[in-house]
């Protein structure tokens, strides 16, 4: 399958910052026709990296290309086959819907006879057709964000590059704007989208995790959960401070994290029969009212969850015996 | 081209969409003309006058009439002593102290000399504190030489004598003395400098601050495009600015031009493109509107206002100060409203003085902001 974007130790130093890189030594490939999520906490590195494939801001080091354009040598050529969409909102707050079309169609050079069309076709897939007269900066949260994927996607952009489409905007419009999201891939357009919600990534066709600038895991999301070396167990039971306990002193269990009123519980694949077994019988012979015990299926959320514990084990050790060879040093030049 | 004029329908739509945004550049700048062409009169009727006049005599009271009888000095103060006028002064409730001595037309009849003493508040404007002392030496001058005079007189002499020199004095363009004349032609560049330079410099850096910037770094439009799409709708903006003003000088304070007026407006033209290509310049190192507006308001307007020549001669400055002045193209441009509207010179005449260092300028700095914008976050 042909790449629509890859990169290659694609580094990013900001001005002012010493130690630290905002993005370290990424390489990654994006398949034509997929939706790819770049997946990742607040501070990670996802804005920085998108506005580089987007040809916003030059990387300080490494090599990235869309479509076979150089972002560095041939930003030019980038411009006229992608369509971004920044994190913020970015038209004309004192415009029309039908202005701000116009106006990103016109810039983008789209020809006389198939605006119209285009825009009619924009304002039809995101329902906004009703409000071509409303200013933009009069819209709903999640009717921006419909804008300015309208205004991103106005020139038919072969790649479209969406930062955080879906962050402030309330749950019926994010499923909303992925059920969009899908359909727009179905026509054949590369989609890189970054969002900090995990649930989202399970919408994608592959992801990339990044945390703390560096891609830690790229895949589907199915090969990913499939891969953790660990199943889920979920239970709810009353009242919840022995259910605790009882998961506290159940040997076993790799770590456990309470979602909504339930546990989810993570055990060796081979150990979880046995482990349902030993909480079925502690919570009997306590007294508990147990609601739910059953196998889970794994997601994203615990892909990532794993991950970055993974991570901070090592970069702990690191820096312990980082600080043990100072402090060898130190023993050494008295 | 064809983004070009896109960009320059979209800064038009910006401009007429907001009642507010086009009232506030398009009457905004005239009414300011209105306010300062009425309010600066330049002539000094309001200097104000206290007496202590410890003589009470006929000769006494003569002399001060000299002072109140021309138009120049307001009595306002009758005084009983020297610790009074003091306080008055001190507590800015009058400008200029006299006082007379008890035996003041003893002394003149007797000696035929006699002191007075006057006191001026020279706390106040120099070039104001300077015209009241010139005014206030001259009016002395007249007093002394009426009384030599009526002693001359006495004698007999009186028909025979002349005044040695005979001095006539022609005040060229502006006869009257009409603080408007020297005003309007002065306001005219001020006005149109702070226009340009903050429509141009916060057209640009909005578009950074409101995030739209960052769409258009991804969108095919070049740098050069944006720019001058985003410029020349303000180019229209301040030669109206212009045109309404030099009308309203007209209409309603009777300062017509002199000169050729199309080389007003041309010229005009020359110096609005230098003052938005400086805008430019300024959004260039601006991330947000606060910091354009204080280096704008620093860096140019102030100087502009102060330095330009609008109300400080500029010959007395030192050089660093006199320099400065120079690289601002509102200090030529200046010149030239003057000498075009009020002694109706052509340009040919200030060419090197004025009207080529003011285009020079004004096509640099335009220039440098062609090459030096760069689409950037």
């Amino acid at each position: 399958m042909n790449q629509a974007i890859t990169t290659q130790d694609l580094s990013k130093r900001y001005p002012g910052q010493k130690k630290k890189k905002a993005i370290h030594a990424i390489n990654l490939s994006v398949p034509e026709g997929s939706l790819y999520g770049i997946i990742g906490p607040d501070g990670a590195g996802k804005t920085t990296l998108l506005r580089i494939l987007a040809s916003v801001l030059p990387q300080s080091s490494g090599k990235a290309s869309v479509l076979g354009f150089d972002t560095k040598r041939k930003a030019e050529e980038i411009r006229k086959v992608i369509g971004y969409m920044p994190q913020e909102f970015s038209q004309y707050p004192d415009l029309s819907l039908n202005e701000n079309l116009n106006f990103f169609a016109d810039i983008q050079g789209v020809a006389k006879q198939d605006k119209q069309e285009r825009i009619d076709k924009m304002l039809e897939l995101t329902n906004l057709s009703h409000f071509r007269q409303r200013a933009a900066g009069k819209l709903s949260g999640g009717m921006k964000k419909k804008l300015a994927l309208s205004c991103a996607m106005v020139h038919n952009p072969r790649v479209l590059i969406l930062d955080e489409p879906t962050t402030g905007v309330d749950p019926v419009s994010r499923a909303e704007f992925w059920a969009l999201l899908s359909t727009i891939v179905k026509d054949g357009v590369t989609v890189l989208v970054s969002t900090p919600y995990m649930d989202e990534a399970e919408r994608c066709s592959m992801v990339g995790i990044l945390y703390d600038g560096q891609i830690l895991k790229e895949g589907s999301p199915e090969a990913l959960t499939h891969a953790l070396p660990f199943s889920i167990i979920e239970l709810k039971a009353k009242p919840r401070k022995q259910m605790r306990e009882v998961v506290a002193q159940t040997e076993d269990i790799l770590s456990w994290n309470p979602v909504g009123d339930r546990l989810r519980l993570s055990v060796a694949e081979d150990k979880e029969r046995q482990v349902r077994r030993v909480l079925e019988r502690k919570i009997k012979q306590q007294k508990l009212d147990l609601q739910i015990l059953r196998s889970a299926r794994k997601t994203m959320e615990d892909v990532f969850v794993s991950i970055v514990e993974e991570q901070s084990q090592t970069t702990d050790q690191t820096s312990l015996e980082k600080s043990a060879t100072q402090t060898s040093q130190k023993d050494q030049n008295p | 081209m064809k983004r070009l004029l896109t960009i320059m329908r979209k800064e038009v739509r910006h401009i007429l969409r907001d009642p507010l945004t086009l009232l506030l550049i398009l009457a905004l700048p005239a009414s300011l003309l209105i306010l300062l062409g009425y309010g600066i009169t330049g002539t000094s009727t309001g200097v104000t006058m206290g007496i202590v006049d410890f003589d009470k005599s006929d000769s006494s009271r003569a002399y001060v009439e000299r002072f109140t009888a021309s138009n120049d000095f307001k009595l306002t103060h009758d005084l009983q002593n020297e610790e009074d006028m003091v306080r008055k002064i001190e507590t800015d409730k009058m400008d200029i102290g006299i006082i007379i001595p008890e035996s003041f037309e003893r002394e003149l009849l007797t000696n035929g000399s006699a002191n007075v003493m006057i006191l001026l508040d020279g706390s106040g404007n120099p070039t104001d504190v300077s015209t009241a002392e010139l005014k206030l030496t001259a009016i002395s001058e007249m007093a002394n030489q009426d009384l030599i005079l009526k002693k001359v007189d006495v004698s007999g002499q009186a028909r025979t004598l002349q005044m040695p020199i005979n001095t006539t004095v022609k005040t060229l363009y502006n006869p009257n003395g009409n603080a408007r004349l020297y005003m309007i032609p002065g306001l005219i560049p001020i006005i149109l400098q702070v226009q340009a330079i903050l429509l141009a410099a916060l057209s640009i850096v909005r578009e950074r601050e409101q995030g739209t910037m960052e769409q258009l770094i991804v969108t095919p439009i070049r740098s050069w495009e944006l720019m001058l799409g985003k410029i020349i709708p303000y180019l229209v903006v301040c030669m109206l600015n212009l045109l309404l003003m030099i009308w309203m000088g007209d209409f309603l304070f009777g300062v017509s031009v002199r000169g050729s007026v199309g080389e007003l407006v041309g010229l005009s033209a020359i110096f609005i493109l230098g003052s938005l290509g400086m805008g430019v310049l300024i959004s260039n190192i601006s991330k947000t509107q606060m910091q354009a507006v204080y280096i704008s308001v620093f860096v140019v307007i102030i100087p502009a206002i102060i330095l330009s020549g609008l109300m400080f001669s500029r010959e007395s400055m030192p050089d660093f100060t006199y320099w400065y002045s120079e690289l601002l193209p509102v200090t030529q441009y200046l010149e030239i409203t003057r000498g075009i509207i009020v002694r109706g010179v052509d340009a040919a005449t200030l060419l090197f003085t004025s009207t080529l260092p003011m285009v020079i300028m004004s096509v640099g700095y335009f220039i440098a902001s062609v090459f030096a914008f760069r689409k950037h976050l």
